[in-house]
């Protein structure tokens, strides 16, 4: 059986495309303005990639915040229903899942079969998700994707103060001016949404094994700053933003 | 990329009130408000205010609050040996070492709002450039309930500073191009700034006027601040202070939501709302020296 | 609340302090009712965050109050204690006898 995960999350949208338990093909565009245009895009370039049509495809299920926007769906799914069941699908000793995308931070207990048990979210507040890093990485003019390594080189811990995005942004900003190192600024960036991410998985209860997804978990930074706070190991798959188109796939597929 | 920018242009200033003399007061105190952006000290002489001055903020408290202080009593042959008692007010308020106690901006506030507007207010709304306060008070001007949201730009002057910049549109025009509008639009609806930014963007890109967008988030800021009142209880006399209550596209659409129509400022009234918390400092300083004298 | 001031009772105001914020997410405050707070302090080694502390208020009455370093981030300081599922017995509900502490989320 032939099936695809559609996950259309606020910023970009990914495509899995699933044969018996195995990853024929993944996908992944912008989502832009048109979130059912960008669905439609990835879907197609992730059926090139397979080397399929869209009529090979038994089931589709969407997922993400965008879900409704997908036409062609069969089907759609919670985020946190479809997070669960492709972290344990991955790994199956997965019992707290913890999802950080770019508007949204999410924690997820599971059962043995990748069934939500109970779950948090943090959102409509830029502070607790991705975005959060996004908006600092810009005001310090440093680039995203090197705010990670950028905060692994930090020698001391200072704090962040403000727990809003954009009063953050002002205080860093005056942290640069006073010539603070943008070492020690991008840790206490991680340390602050880590922070706030480790409250929210607390609220579920945190278990061995702890799986981190999202596009987040990308960022090195922010997985030590995370493993500091709850003091313990995180497992990251190899393509933790894809983790809940994969388990879209597999809810089809059952 | 914004720095901190101030959300109202104002000036430094102050004022002598020509009709009290001084030297014939029995009791002369003062308040200072150390604010983030604006330091302010007002002079009382018995019940009325003699003096006051309005300065920025500079790098610490003390320099800060001995700035407006200075400036207050400028040019009345006043000096801080004649000023019996100082109440600090304001976030600075505990690092004012001339300051005979602390009180804080909420309690001032609402005693000042109480001594400019008159006994009817019962409801304070300051919507300042970074924070938000709602209080509730009694006709002495007592608080009775109270919030103060300063860790979500939502709701404050920041928030809208954002939107300004995002469509390149002087602060202080915000208000009256949001009521330029054929129709209303339904408000942004996204709380948080930063996702409201990003549903502007979208706003524009789907052909909206700038005024337009204004307008929804104007309407959208009004409706947070509604929720804010309510929390704490609204009560029909309502004053608005702070930054964004300069806003006509805020204002009016805050009005409209609640039904009511904010108290405005007395004719006679000579003094800047911005004023509020020193003067019930002052007013503080006043009943508290009182309380001594008796104890003696 | 009753206050002895001086050889004098006078009859003291009352507030509702609301400690924290609402942002895009939701309301989170801790509120402090202090006609019923008697300044006992037991809520300050009951809560596991040490967020309350006793003080004297503007109007020279002693009262609890939410410390201020934790007043913008209530929702997390006081995750741990509030689980997505079972009951909720809260320490600082629960060590307040007159019941002044109330929370909105
Ligand atoms: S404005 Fe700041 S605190 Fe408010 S919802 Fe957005 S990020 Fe959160
Ligand atoms: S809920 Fe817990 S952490 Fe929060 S105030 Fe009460 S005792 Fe403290």
């Amino acid at each position: 059986m032939i099936t695809a995960g559609i996950d259309v999350g606020s910023k970009t949208v990914k495509v899995v495309i699933l044969q018996d338990g195995k990853i024929l093909a993944r996908s992944l565009v912008l989502t832009g303005f048109e979130q059912g245009k960008a669905a439609e895009e990835a879907f197609a370039l992730a059926l090139k990639q397979a080397g399929l049509s869209a009529k090979d495809i038994q089931k589709v299920v969407a997922t993400g915040a965008g879900r409704t926007s997908v036409s062609f769906a069969t089907e759609s799914v919670s985020d946190v229903a479809a997070d669960a069941r492709g972290a344990v699908f991955i790994n199956p000793n997965a019992r707290t899942v913890i999802d950080v995308g770019a508007e949204e931070g999410r924690g997820i207990s599971t059962d043995t079969r990748g069934k939500v048990i109970d779950f948090a979210v943090n959102e409509r507040c830029a502070a607790g998700a991705g975005t959060f890093t996004e908006a600092m990485s810009r005001a310090i003019e440093v680039k995203l994707e090197d705010m990670g390594e950028l905060s692994l080189k930090s020698t001391q811990e200072i704090p962040l103060n403000a727990q809003c995005a954009v009063f953050a942004e002002s205080e860093v900003v005056s942290l640069v001016h006073a010539k603070t190192s943008k070492e020690d600024i991008a840790r206490a960036i991680h340390d602050g949404i880590s922070n706030r991410i480790a409250a929210m998985a607390r609220r579920v209860g945190v278990q061995n094994d702890i799986v981190l997804i999202g596009g987040v978990a990308r960022n090195k930074g922010f997985v030590a700053s995370l493993k500091r706070q709850l003091e313990a190991d995180i497992k990251i798959p190899d393509e933790p933003e894809y983790v809940g188109a994969l388990g879209a796939a597999v809810i089809a597929a059952s | 990329m914004t720095t901190q920018v101030e959300y109202w242009r104002w000036t430094e200033s102050r004022y002598t009130n020509p009709e009290v003399d001084w030297r014939k007061a029995s009791t002369i105190t003062a308040g200072i408000d150390v604010g983030s952006v604006s330091s302010k000290a007002a002079v009382m002489a018995d019940n009325e205010i003699l003096a006051y001055g309005l300065m920025r903020t500079g790098s610490n408290s003390p320099d800060s609050a001995l700035n407006a202080i200075n400036r207050a009593i400028e040019g009345t042959g006043l000096t801080m040996k004649d000023i019996k008692f100082i109440v600090g007010t304001g976030y600075g308020r505990i690092n004012i070492p001339f300051a005979g106690k602390a009180i804080t901006e909420i309690a001032c506030h609402a005693r000042g709002a109480n001594y400019i507007w008159g006994p009817v207010v019962r409801t304070i709304l300051d919507m300042g450039g970074q924070d938000c306060k709602a209080i509730h008070c009694d006709e002495k001007g007592k608080v009775t309930a109270f919030l103060m949201n300063d860790k979500c730009a939502a709701g404050t002057g920041r928030g809208m500073e954002v939107f300004a910049d995002l469509l390149q549109v002087p602060i202080t025009q915000v208000g009256e191009m949001s009521l330029q509008v054929d129709k209303e639009p339904p408000p942004v609806s996204s709380t948080c700034v930063v996702f409201a930014k990003s549903e502007g963007i979208g706003l524009l890109r789907q052909g909206w006027s700038k005024n337009m967008v204004l307008a929804a988030y104007c309407s959208a800021m009004a409706h947070r601040v509604v929720t804010l009142l309510e929390r704490i209880g609204m009560e029909k006399e309502f004053v608005l202070t702070g930054g964004i209550s300069k806003n006509i596209g805020v204002v009016s659409r805050l009005e409209k939501e609640l039904g009511i129509q904010a108290v405005p400022l007395p004719k006679d009234q000579k003094f800047d709302p911005q004023l509020a918390g020193a003067i019930g400092g002052a007013l503080f300083a006043r009943d508290l020296l009182a309380k001594s004298r008796k104890a003696f | 609340m009753l206050s002895r001031l001086g050889r004098f009772f006078v009859l003291s105001t009352s507030y509702i302090a609301n400690y924290g914020y609402a942002d895009g997410s939701g309301e989170y405050y801790v509120s402090i009712d202090s006609e019923k707070c008697n300044a006992c302090g037991e809520c300050i080694p009951a809560c596991p965050m040490h967020i309350f502390q006793v003080e004297e208020d503007d109007y020279g009455d002693m009262a609890a109050v939410v410390k201020e370093s934790h007043r913008k981030s209530l929702k997390y300081v006081c995750a741990p204690c509030k689980p997505t599922s079972g009951v909720r017995n809260l320490p600082c509900q629960k060590a307040c006898k007159p019941g002044a502490i109330v929370h909105s989320w």
